[in-house]
Order: structure tokens, then sequence, then C-alpha cells
């Protein structure tokens, strides 16, 4: 009874403590006074939210169509530029700096020679939620594979395996737990790109539409899209991570995983 | 007869090795076929580049190596490999892990598809001969360490190979288990009659299982005794409590503790 227990306070914690957030802000707005320019309640953001629906939902939609291209690019990338990168040491020690390097610059810096390349329209976010988002999936579907165990790796050449067979049959399912693991990572910063690319260099989207709020000094409007955003990021994540359950259940066998 | 693995005279240093002393120095050592042969020796003696070279794992700096009348130039496709760890994949059915090799290794790569069925027998009357029967279906580490190595000698064994290359294969499990994988690789070896190299550096072990055993010295490892073992078989568990048996035992530990002073 008390494992039961415990498993249905589990699953009602998230939605108690998310509720219990928003009442605390909704307290300390009303007990101190606090001016809804600076901090408005989430009463009033939810007014806003109300009022201004159909924008909102239209932005959101292109913001997740522009995340999702970037993201979809970025998975591509990933995937063949890390299995070049794991399956060969001259690949990787050649392009490991480049990598790096280019994964340093904010690329909030990226945007503007976007906008001179493409001018403004879609492809600044979905460039920027690409160029902000394959890192992470190179770096991991790299180490996968570089990770193999010498052991696995006798038994198979002893076989006769070629170098292709044993990235095949080994390689590639080893790397499957980095890669969806990644993708949790990757997916969530290919919406940081988007954003603010559509922030800096665009018409529609979320970004846009909060640029434009910020200019108009419509408060109530900025924080309903910040909610949105919150909204969609975390429906974003939680597919990825579902993806990530059903493709990979026998690497999350441990206790942890359980939880 | 020839012999049907022949290491001859070999130097072998590792590329990289920092001080570039060999791991073994002017070896010999020849098994004939359907022989089951040991090698024991001190640890870090090189008793692993052993395995490396006989597979084509590794070249020898010098010297020659011949296995089944070819001199090995590349992996030689004809052998079964087990190791301390059972290295079984993990996103794979144990079944589906016995498979592998024949996944690799010709013919069988070019029949698995539209032979699949029997293949699978095959699979699994191997797993039902080292007690593991029904279990295929489960994963790996759904199975104790023991199973698991049973498994991983099945996998060795799978496509049929010649030649059985076994590295410290017990060497992680506690003693009951082990004893009860030697009767296994005994009978294993009774009714197919492959090639074993083994290595180990349990000297109980050795004498068990082996026609005869190698004892090698410390690095650079070299053979510095051979004993064949004439205890007759099968050999039952019973035998390791005999006099002779604790004889033997005795005068290899001799070999190995010189080697050891030498170090």
């Amino acid at each position: 009874m008390a494992a039961r227990r415990t498993r249905t306070t589990l699953i009602l914690a998230p939605w108690i403590f998310t509720l219990g957030f928003f009442v605390v802000w909704e307290i300390v707005v009303r007990a101190f006074g606090i001016s809804s320019f600076v901090l408005p309640a989430p009463t009033l953001i939810a007014d806003s939210i109300y009022q201004y629906h159909t924008q909102l939902l239209r932005h959101s939609f292109h913001t997740a169509w522009m995340t999702l291209a970037g993201f979809g690019l970025a998975v591509v990338f990933g995937l063949l530029l890390g299995m070049a990168l794991g399956a060969s040491r001259i690949v990787h020690a050649g392009t490991y700096p480049l990598l790096v390097g280019f994964n340093a610059i904010p690329k909030v810096a990226v945007v503007p020679i976007l906008v001179i390349w493409f001018g403004v329209g879609w492809q600044p976010p979905v460039l920027t939620a690409f160029l902000i988002s394959f890192f992470p999936i190179v770096v991991n579907v790299a180490t996968g594979l570089a990770t193999i165990e010498p052991e696995t790796e006798d038994v198979l050449r002893a076989l006769g395996a070629s170098k292709r067979d044993i990235i095949v049959k080994v390689g590639i399912p080893r790397a499957m737990p980095y890669f969806f693991g990644s993708l949790k990572v990757a997916i969530t910063l290919a919406y940081v790109g988007s954003v603010i690319a559509e922030y800096n260099a665009s018409n529609v989207g979320v970004g846009n539409l909060m640029a434009r709020a910020s200019a108009d000094f419509n408060v109530p409007l900025l924080w309903a899209a910040l909610i949105a955003l919150a909204v969609l990021g975390v429906i974003m994540y939680a597919a990825t991570a579902l993806v990530e359950k059903r493709m990979t259940g026998w690497a999350q066998r441990s206790q942890f995983a359980a939880q | 007869m020839p012999a049907f693995v022949d290491i001859h005279d070999v130097t072998h240093i590792y590329a990289g090795s920092e001080d570039g002393q060999p791991a073994v120095e002017g070896m010999t050592i020849k098994v004939r076929e359907g022989e089951f042969a040991a090698i024991v020796g001190p640890s870090g003696c090189g008793k692993s580049t052993v395995m490396k070279l006989a597979t084509g794992l590794q070249f020898p700096a010098k010297g020659t190596i011949i296995v089944d009348g070819q001199q090995v130039t590349a992996p030689v496709k004809l052998a079964g490999m087990a190791f301390q760890n059972p290295v079984m994949l993990p996103w794979r059915t144990t079944l589906k892990n016995l498979l592998l090799p024949l996944e690799i290794v010709q013919p069988h790569r070019r029949r698995l598809r539209s032979h699949r069925k029997e293949y699978e027998a095959r699979a699994e009357a191997l797993l039902a001969q080292v007690g593991l029967a029904g279990q295929g279906s489960k994963f790996p580490w759904q199975l104790s360490g023991g199973m698991q190595q049973r498994a991983s000698l099945c996998r060795a064994l799978i496509h049929e190979p010649k030649l059985l290359m076994l590295d410290e294969p017990f060497g992680a499990l506690d003693a009951f288990t082990r004893e009860e994988l030697w009767g296994i690789i005994r009978d294993l070896h009774a009714a197919q009659r492959f090639t074993v190299i083994l290595v180990t550096h349990d000297l109980r072990e050795a004498v068990f299982l082996a026609d005869r055993v190698f004892c090698m010295s410390a690095r650079p490892g070299r053979i510095i005794a051979e004993r064949k073992i004439d205890l007759p078989r099968p050999r039952d568990i019973e035998i390791t409590y005999t006099q002779k048996f604790i004889d033997i035992v005795h005068e290899l530990r001799g070999h190995i503790a010189t080697a050891r002073e030498a170090a």
C-alpha cells in the first residue's frame, strides 16, 4: 500500500509543485502590491493569454515549426558528422578544434550574418536552431562510437569483421542511448535558437511577438508569450524524452532510471 | 603431423609501447589439431598477446605464426574467442547475441537470412548444452555472471570454429561456478574436438582442462616449461583432489615462482 501511495504522489508531484509555484507568485504580487508593469500576477497573465490566444497559438505554431525544422537538420547532420568523428581518429583529431571553436561562438552573433545572407524570413530561425543544436548530437554520437569495448572489437575482428561491420553491428546501436540523450539537450537548444532569431529577424513567431509586445510596453502579452514558450518547450522536451524511452529501453535498466 | 597452431620464435613489441620492451620474445608454441593447450604465467607476462597473435589481431615483429597450414597475415576468421568480460551486447537478446558471429562469418553471413530457423535452432541447442535451455529470449543483463559467461562461450562456438581462444574466461566467477564451467568446456571439447588455447593464471584450471600446459616467464614473455598432462579423460572434478593432480599443480607452481623471482 505504501509503495502505491508513493507512486501516486510521484505522479501528482509535478502538478502540485507547478500549481504551488503560481499560487506563491500570485500571493507575493498581491501581498507586496507589485506593479503589473514589473511583475504581473499569474491571473493577469492568464487573462492576457485568453485575450491573445489566437495570436499566441498562431505564433507558437510557427515557432514550433522553425524549431523542429532546425532540429531535424541538426539530427541528420549531427548523426552523420558524429559517425564520421567516432569512426575515424583522423577526422576526430582534425575537426574537433574547429567544432569546439564554432560551438563557443554565441549564436546571437550569427543572426545578423544570417539576415545579411537570407534577409528576414524563415531561414534565420531555422538555421540558428540548427547551428545551436547540432553540437551536442555530434559529440554524443562520436562518444558512443568511440567507446566500443576493445574485447567486443576483438571478438568481431577475429571473425574477419570489417570496420564497417563493427560500426553497423555494435557502434551505432551502442551510440543510440547517447544520441537520444543528446536529443533532449538539442531540442531545448534549437528552441532557444529559433526564438532568438525570430526576436531579431522575423515577422512571425513567438520571438517576434515578444519583440513587438516589448516595443509596445505590453507587459502582460510579453509574459503571456513567455508562458507559451515554456509550455511549448515542455511539450517538445517530453516528446523527445518519450522517443528516447521507447527506442533505448535496454539502456535504462538501472534502478535510477526506474524511479 | 604438422601443428595446427605453430608459433615459431615470435617476438612482439606493441606499437606505442613506452619502453620499447617486447611483450613476448623468442616464443615457440606448437598446438596439435584437437588439442587443449593452456598457457599460464605471472600477470603481465604477455599471455593475452599470444591470443592476439594467434588470431591475427596483432602481427609479430619477428618470427612466424602458422594457423591451420596458413601463415597469419590477417584476422584468421576460423577462431572463436571468449574473455573474462562476457561482452554481450545489451540491446540484443541472448539468442541474437549468439547469432552475431554468423552475421559476420561466411558462408553463414550469406545464408543467415534464408536459413534463420535452422541457425536459431542451432543456437538453442548450444544454449541447452551449457545449461541455458530456454534462456535465449532473455537479455544478457537479465542473466547472472556465470550464465552470461556460458552464453559468451556459446557465441564463441556458434560458427563451429576450428580454434577456440579463451582469455581467462572464468576469472571473474566464484569458485563453484568456475568448476561448473570447467565441466561444460570439458564436455564441449570432448564432443566437438576443436583446438583450444586457454590463457589463465589458475594452475588447477589449466591442469584440469588441458592436454598440455605452457608456462611463461615474466615480461618479456617466453616459454620456460612445457608439461604434458597425461591424466586420463574424461576427468571428473574429483581428480583435482588426487595426489597426482596436486603434484602436477605443485610442479607448475614451482616454474611460475621461479619466473616471478627472475622478474
